[in-house]
């Protein structure tokens, strides 16, 4: 019965979640086993695009150990199931069905066609080789212009066209800013880019699974995803499966950078099956499954004009994309880039913004959200263009950024895509960033270097940036076609023992929920952190939540755990005042006691929580329960937001990079754990800079995708990658009572603009103002043989004064 | 195939397919679910036990080529209720997060600590190098290795018994 004093929020506290996840102890999906289950295979497609002729199983069925085959017929006999898609970003929205398994045709290499059920997995993989599928091959849609042409082949005839969407803003029209045309025409400087953001395999570590058991009151569903409820919810509506009679577990999950959100054509084939056969029944893929029927992330072209007077100051910011959506609609798929449609503005002031995206579909797997989600895509866009018009204008980059960013004291502050961003000092950041980095020391070594024609060039990339977490406010995701809130959800539970048990709606994958959970009721209610338990995961115990993606969880499902603390405090209050024998006015609430004021007479809440236990003598009409339960939907997103540099070395004779030092200060508002943020910080810059060097997934002319292993796909080890030096500065938010920003995303969206403006920066004196990611030694080596602009050469775009520059194409 | 194994100190004999590999024994039979599958090409790391004291990815191992062998998990390393110091180096140092690839993690870095005691970064960072983790960066794993090996220096106590212990296959 003590209570804590000292503040719990912004302690480094080591992790709860660790004692498993180091001793192995750990409830992977794969882990479950259940008596007289049976195990999935799925037979994919090697084709791209093809109509299925014909589909014989038979000797599948009689493989040893298979108890059955089933192809579409099979499961879905009306073709009436199709996979959900929870965002039609406008009325027109083409939305294909995507059915369980392939019904007739496949439109990606990896499509499930038949799905085998054996006594062991081993069994059902044997049985694949078994069934015999003959294909009548189609043209591929591989290229997102190409499929938009006249005449081209189409993914799904019966749409009459590829293009799944058009979505744009404009902020002339919406009132919020000027018109980009008036601005580019009457702007003394225009540069126009293309950039390209790279198809990418969110690769989180555990691979997919799923286990359902039919065989309780009601369905079971273990599954590695990030978002258990949203999927029992999703499962109902798909299959009709009455919601009460469904209950959906994420155990311990393995990752999911986004790649977990999603409501799989697996988890529906697992649980149509073991309804079929009354047992349970496992889905575990296997790695090269997973990367070619996981969703893809990125995948967008960006037609960037920036328009700018002389002394640098930015007028106007025109973009058009293009979005790949693979072959079907992800589950929050087609809002991606909209998501980076309030970002491509940045931390800047610009006073005119149009935004155009053209949704595509290809014969390729499916792209959904990853690390990110379209804000990364924008953050690289707007800091790329920032740095070609500084170049163009002959400034420092920073200097460019410095004109035209918010000042500290203009937040709150309402930007020309239409958001207000509440708080922000991106001074405070970039000059702590600046002092980390020696960049004034490395700009002189860069100018050595090049004055001596060192072979190995050094660069400085920048990216400052902001984003929005906390992917809430319910109101602003339906005015966006969202189908679904934002609103986070915490109960409380006081135990006769004075223990604390918290279940949230906010569902982790590895960011240390249950720790940095603890720490806010230990503050809340004054007890002790180790006293506290978080449960999540698991829609029975929880059972509510939009689960956890979008840096939402701490400052919106946090920010309910705060709000569910309030009401046991306030349900216990009177019933401290009876047992003080006092009036409730006469109370105040401070580290886990009440107390009389000016007295020294208390009680424990724990105290509290044991008479209503017992419940022999409470006030007249208080029910015997402390239990609270509550719910956030913040008014705004909350805007984190940093200055990384990067400083690369680039061997112009071979091609290669060596990041000599990368420094980031991230303003995260208050962070709750420190440790757990710096380890977020990290993880997220490794996935950036895998973007900028590294990853890269790709398709060959006929569809298949050729990096479909991790012996393929070049996924960054402990000996490719820096050291980083990351520091913070502490912006509250105003957003929420915690005043946190969210983190999660952070690193990825901020590093891979920072690595590659540094690689560009030490050979742009070559003629290279573009080099495609991921920078690989060939495309670097080649573009200091060439220089970029040689390879460029479309239209150049309207604009006076000091003239125009238009380098759309790039090199490779 | 007739197979007897030691698996963190327990004998199993058992009748196994030629083609089962060591990790799918290990998590189906033996029980052993803290050694995790993350890829079937070996790249990843997350199945990584020791065999006769030395890291192997257990996938790459054939359950009948374990025979006579004695094999350490993850779940075989804390002895008396007390962490290996690796593991605890893991803990202390925020080195992990999702922690799918942290039994392997350690299983390797257990082995590299055995072969050089006192890795700085680059030996590290190569030393790990087919261990595969999305979620850490990296920086903290090192931090943690290189935290263990300060522990389990000679003359840092017992700890640094325990490491011997394990190196050698957990006779």
């Amino acid at each position: 019965m003590t209570a804590t004093i000292e503040p719990e929020v912004g302690k480094s506290r080591l992790r709860k979640e660790d004692e498993r996840l180091i001793t192995g102890r750990t409830r992977w999906t794969d882990n479950i086993v259940l008596p007289g289950m049976l195990h999935l295979a799925v037979l994919r497609s090697p084709m791209a695009h093809a109509k299925i002729v014909s589909l014989d199983v038979s000797a599948a069925k009689d493989s040893p150990g298979v108890v059955a085959v089933y192809t579409a017929k099979d499961l879905d006999p009306d073709g009436s199931i199709g996979m959900p898609c929870a965002w039609p970003i406008t009325p027109d929205m083409k939305a294909p069905r995507r059915p369980v398994l392939a019904d007739g045709q496949v439109n990606f290499a990896g499509e499930g066609i038949a799905v085998v059920v054996a006594r062991s997995a081993a069994e059902a993989h044997d049985a694949l080789e078994a069934i015999d599928v003959e294909y009548d091959e189609l043209p591929v849609v591989l290229d997102m212009e190409a499929a938009l042409a006249e005449g081209a082949p189409l993914v799904h005839e019966d749409l009459g066209t590829n293009k799944n969407a058009f979505w744009v803003f404009d902020s002339g029209e919406a009132g919020t800013g000027g018109s980009v045309e008036d601005a580019i025409s009457s702007s003394e400087i225009v540069v126009k880019r293309r950039f390209r953001q790279q198809r990418l395999v969110p690769a989180f570590m555990e691979p997919r699974a799923c286990v359902v058991d039919p065989t309780g009151a009601q369905l079971t569903m273990w599954s590695a995803t990030q978002i258990p409820h949203i999927l029992r919810v999703m499962t109902a509506l798909t299959l009709g499966i009455p919601e009460h009679k469904l209950r959906v577990i994420a155990p311990d999950v393995g990752g999911g950078f986004g790649g977990k959100i999603g409501v799989l054509p697996e988890e529906m084939m697992t649980v149509l099956i073991a309804q079929k056969l009354g047992k349970p029944v496992k889905w575990n893929e296997s790695r090269s499954e997973t990367m070619v029927t996981a969703h893809h992330g990125r995948d967008q072209i960006q037609d960037i004009t920036i328009s700018a007077n002389a002394d640098g100051t930015v007028t106007g910011l025109k973009v058009e994309l293009l979005a790949d959506m693979g072959a079907y609609n992800g589950l929050v798929g087609p809002g991606v880039p909209i998501l980076g449609a309030f970002m491509f503005n940045a931390i800047y002031k610009f006073p005119a913004y149009h935004f155009a995206c053209t949704n595509v579909f290809t014969t390729t797997t499916i792209t959904d959200a990853y690390r990110g989600a379209g804000r990364p895509e924008a953050t690289f866009g707007v800091e790329r263009i920032m740095d070609e018009l500084a170049d163009e204008l002959g400034m420092d980059p920073m200097e460019l950024r410095e004109k035209n960013w918010i000042k500290h004291e203009e937040f709150p502050f309402t930007t020309v895509a239409g958001l207000t961003y509440d708080s922000g000092n991106y001074e405070a950041a970039t000059a702590k960033a600046k002092e980390l980095f020696d960049y004034d020391g490395l700009r002189r070594e860069q100018a050595q270097r090049r004055e001596s024609n060192d072979p190995v060039q050094l660069g400085i990339g920048i990216s400052t940036f902001t984003e929005m977490c906390g992917l809430a406010p319910s109101r602003v995701l339906g005015s966006l076609d969202y189908g679904a809130g934002g609103w986070e959800y915490a109960s409380m539970r006081m135990l006769p023992t004075g223990k604390v048990e918290v279940t949230s709606g906010a569902s982790a994958h590895g960011q240390g929920h249950e720790t940095a959970w603890s720490q806010i009721v230990a503050d809340q209610l004054g007890v002790p952190f180790e006293d506290v338990e978080i449960l999540h995961g698991d829609t029975q115990s929880s059972h509510k939540g939009m689960d956890t993606y979008g840096s939402r969880s701490l400052v919106v499902g946090g920010v309910a755990v705060i709000k569910a603390a309030e009401k046991v405090i306030a349900k216990a209050k009177p019933i401290a005042a009876h047992m003080l024998e006092c009036a409730e006015d006469d109370l105040e609430f401070a580290g886990g006691k009440f107390t009389v004021k000016g007295t020294d007479s208390s009680t424990t809440l724990q105290d509290v929580a044991l008479a209503v236990f017992a419940a022999h003598d409470l006030p007249d009409g208080i029910e015997p329960s402390l239990d609270s339960d509550a719910t956030f939907d913040p008014e705004n997103f909350s805007f984190p937001h940093g200055t990384h540099l990067c400083a690369a070395e680039v061997d112009t004779e071979t091609g290669s990079i060596k990041l000599r030092s990368y420094v980031c200060v991230d303003d995260v508002g208050v962070a709750v754990n420190p440790l757990i943020v710096e380890g977020q910080v990290h993880g997220g810059l490794a996935q950036g800079i895998a973007q900028a060097l590294f990853e890269e997934a790709v398709h060959d002319e006929s569809g298949t995708l050729t990096t479909g292993t991790f012996a393929d796909y070049l996924l960054p080890s402990a000996a490719d990658l820096p050291s980083f030096t990351t520091a913070r500065t502490e912006t509250p938010s105003t957003t929420n009572p915690l005043g946190a920003k969210g983190v999660g995303e952070a690193g990825t969206i901020a590093s891979t603009p920072a690595v590659v403006n540094a690689v560009i920066d030490a050979v742009r004196h070559f003629g290279v103002n573009d080099i495609e990611m991921p920078l690989t030694p060939m495309r670097v080596w080649h573009a200091v043989q060439h220089g970029t602009t040689d390879a460029g050469g479309a239209g150049s775009e309207a604009g006076g004064g000091l003239g125009s520059i238009d380098t759309s194409g790039g090199a490779q | 195939m007739r197979i007897t194994v030691t698996v963190d100190g327990t004998k199993y004999t058992d009748e196994v397919e030629p083609r089962t590999l060591l990790v799918h024994y290990l998590r189906e039979r033996v029980g052993k679910v803290g050694t995790v599958v993350g890829c079937d090409t070996s790249n990843c790391g997350a199945c990584t036990v020791h065999l006769d004291g030395h890291s192997v990815k257990s996938c790459s191992v054939l359950a009948v080529q374990a025979d006579g062998s004695e094999v350490t998990t993850v779940e075989g390393l804390a002895r008396d209720g007390q962490l290996h110091p690796v593991q605890k180096a893991f803990r202390d140092n925020h080195a992990l997060q999702c922690g799918f690839c942290t039994p392997g993690m350690i299983m390797a870095s257990i082995d590299l600590l055995a072969d050089n005691p006192d890795p700085d970064e680059k030996a590290v960072r190569e030393g790990l190098e087919g261990n595969l983790c999305r979620c850490t960066g990296y920086q903290n794993i090192v931090r943690a290795v290189r935290d263990a090996a300060h522990h389990m220096s000679p003359g840092a106590g017992p700890e640094a018994e325990q490491i011997k212990h394990v190196g050698v296959g957990g006779e």
